[in-house]
């Protein structure tokens, strides 16, 4: 069976925009129209874009709370309770109490925020399921421009209102140009 | 009054793609192999000054009794202190919304990560015998001691990890979508292969950039606390002793004031050769130059104030030997220090009240390589100095380096610029995605003239 004769899956249509605010004005279009399973890939974020694109605020803030609890409860049981319970070192005379606490304060701190650090950076990568070697976009040679200075559009396959010529008409007719169907890689 | 631009000479997103990204992908200039060749001397012989320490013992340093802590905890502190500068550029100037930072942030953050490692290296090797240094860990089983957590110096261990790991994350972060750029660039197997890894699979789609931003906002959110927490921390090494010249409730900000000085020193120190050197004019303008002199003129003089501050204290509190001390450090036999650090942390960078003087690279120049002697002579000063002459007359001693303290101390500075000379060579200098997203045309709202498809579209909608 020749490589042509298989039959590729659609993974979705790209469009290219001018600008920042053409991508802007196409993205409500394409919000207004319905879409769910679509992306904006621009060389640097855009301000406004998730209302644009219909988004809600990133979860990952709430995330990283968590994060940061956890690092203060660590703090809590590596520090405190050891020292001022288990473990009871005097130094200089001190009290080794509860009343102590203060002076845990920085470690507490500290902890605190290596943890939510770890979250916000790790969180990040989680969300956006990276990393990963490769992707159907990387196939399409005029996407290598979308770190340099192009704006474009992809609507994927997997969305429920994806029809392959209606959608590649849509996106031409909210200006998109070189509107491309792309495929799966494999 | 208009903004001047942040970019000159309107130039387009493509050139400053070029511009940045191609310093990765030309061959490396004749001036950068000569510099990396000394550095990278020096850099080597200081690992053999610390093989040597560590072989033979802490004697080989010039440390005696009343000044157990000499030219390696000086170095510690003056490292750290450098440090502070990127995480203020890359965290504060973030959340106030200056947007100038980006065209400065990734190198200055760059330059946190090199100036914390060469600072890590000194509290490990001053430690004496290093293969016990297992027993600060955590491990209650071997002799039923818990690690002292009311400590200082064990608060400081957590301070200064959690800086240098927050401040990777930070810049790392950062990083991605601008490797990502050099990964769509690259032509050969190698640097494909690499910049492939190193970018993570960077798309740049809003669904990603959402995240991104609230990721970024957060650590700049944390650092912001961070870093005025780290030299604290460092300043309750010696705040919480009590040793006069040490034992000072002004230590915390006066030393945070002083770390973001020197550090905003070493920016320009960096920043102005690479800036002649890559050609970058158009990206880090003379405005930039301009306000981060504003800086260090703002932070000079609160240093400027301490200074003074600590004398008065040291008169109003009565304690005569407090008193004795700060004259000592002007007065007595290590008075160049005390001059040294004055006229080079407060009254050069003076200077810069004047407009020509924040606009003339020699000017400028000269105020941050005296800030920089200024912040190390402060450090010597506030540790040794303060402890040359402690209690008891009769152990009074002077403090002599030996060719291992300075070779050693040299090393660290060799370090520091091999790893920033390889940092320039191989990663994007400026923030490319930061820096485009901060030009007129970035703004979704920028008014230019849209197809008349699009146009003619929604008028018919209204």
């Amino acid at each position: 069976m020749s490589a042509a004769a298989v039959k590729k899956r659609t993974f979705g249509v790209i469009a290219e925009f001018g600008s920042a605010a053409e991508l802007y004005r196409a993205a409500e279009r394409v919000r207004d129209q319905g879409y769910r399973f679509w992306d904006a890939h621009s060389p640097f974020p855009i301000h406004g874009m998730n209302e644009a694109m219909g988004l809600k605020k990133s979860p990952l803030g709430y995330i990283i709370f968590w994060g940061g609890f956890l690092g203060f409860l660590t703090a809590v049981l590596l520090e405190y309770i050891p020292t001022s319970f288990l473990f009871p070192l005097i130094v200089h005379g001190k009290p080794v109490d509860f009343f102590t606490v203060p002076a845990f304060f920085p470690i507490m701190f500290e902890l605190t925020i290596l943890f939510a650090g770890f979250t916000a950076f790790f969180g990040v990568f989680v969300m956006n399921r990276l990393p990963r070697l490769h992707h159907p976009l990387f196939d399409y040679a005029p996407f290598a421009r979308v770190t340099d200075d192009a704006f474009f559009i992809v609507i994927e396959s997997g969305d429920p209102k994806f029809a392959e010529a209606g959608t590649s008409e849509f996106l031409e007719e909210i200006g998109g140009r070189g509107v491309t169907v792309l495929y799966e890689s494999d | 009054m208009p903004r001047p631009a942040m970019v000159e000479n309107n130039r387009s997103m493509h050139w400053i793609t070029n511009l940045l990204a191609g310093i990765p992908e030309r061959k490396a200039p004749l001036w950068w192999w000569v510099a990396i060749a000394v550095t990278g001397s020096f850099a080597t012989f200081g690992v053999f000054c610390i093989i040597y320490l560590l072989w033979t013992g802490v004697g080989v340093w010039g440390n005696n009794l009343p000044m157990a802590w000499a030219w390696g905890i000086t170095n510690f502190v003056f490292w750290i202190g450098i440090g502070h500068a990127g995480t203020l550029i890359s965290a504060i100037l973030f959340l106030c919304r200056q947007k100038w930072r980006t065209a400065v942030n990734r190198s200055a953050e760059a330059m946190t990560l090199f100036a914390v490692m060469c600072a890590a290296i000194f509290p490990a090797i001053h430690v004496g015998r290093i293969w016990m240094i297992w027993f600060v860990a955590p491990v209650p089983v071997p002799n039923w001691i818990w690690p002292n957590f009311r400590s200082p110096l064990l608060w400081d261990v957590f301070a200064v990890s959690t800086y240098f790991t927050v401040s990777f994350f930070f810049w790392y972060l950062g990083l991605v979508p601008d490797v990502a750029t050099v990964r769509d660039r690259a032509r050969g197997r190698v640097a494909k292969f690499c910049y492939g890894l190193l970018a993570l699979g960077w798309r740049g789609g809003h669904r990603q950039w959402r995240h991104y931003e609230m990721s970024y906002l957060i650590l700049a959110g944390i650092s912001t606390p961070l870093v005025l927490s780290v030299h604290s921390t460092v300043s309750f090494d010696f705040a919480t002793s009590l040793i006069p010249g040490w034992h000072t409730t002004i230590f915390p900000p006066y030393f945070v004031a002083g770390a973001i000085f020197g550090g905003f020193a070493m920016v320009l120190t960096l920043l102005i050769p690479s800036r002649a050197l890559f050609k970058l004019h158009d990206v880090i303008t003379w405005n930039h130059i301009d306000v981060m002199c504003k800086i260090t003129l703002l932070t000079g003089s609160m240093v400027g104030y301490s200074y003074r501050m600590e004398f008065f204290v040291a008169y109003y509190g009565a304690d005569p030997f407090e008193r004795y001390i700060f004259l000592n450090h002007y007065f007595g036999p290590y008075w160049w220090v005390g001059y040294g650090m004055f006229i080079g942390n407060v009254l050069m960078p003076q200077l810069f009240w004047v407009r020509a003087f924040r606009r003339n690279v020699w000017t400028v120049y000269l105020v941050a390589m005296c800030a920089n002697a200024g912040m190390w002579f402060e450090r010597f000063a506030i540790i040794a100095v303060s402890l040359h002459r402690d209690f008891l007359p009769s152990s009074w001693q002077m403090y002599y380096p030996t060719w291992v303290d300075i070779f050693t101390f040299a090393g660290t500075i060799g370090l520091f610029l091999t790893l920033f000379l390889l940092f320039i060579r191989f990663l994007p200098t400026v923030a490319m995605s930061e820096v485009k997203s901060v030009l007129p045309e970035a703004d979704p709202h920028h008014y230019e003239p849209l197809p008349a498809k699009i146009v003619a579209m929604e008028e018919t909608q209204a």
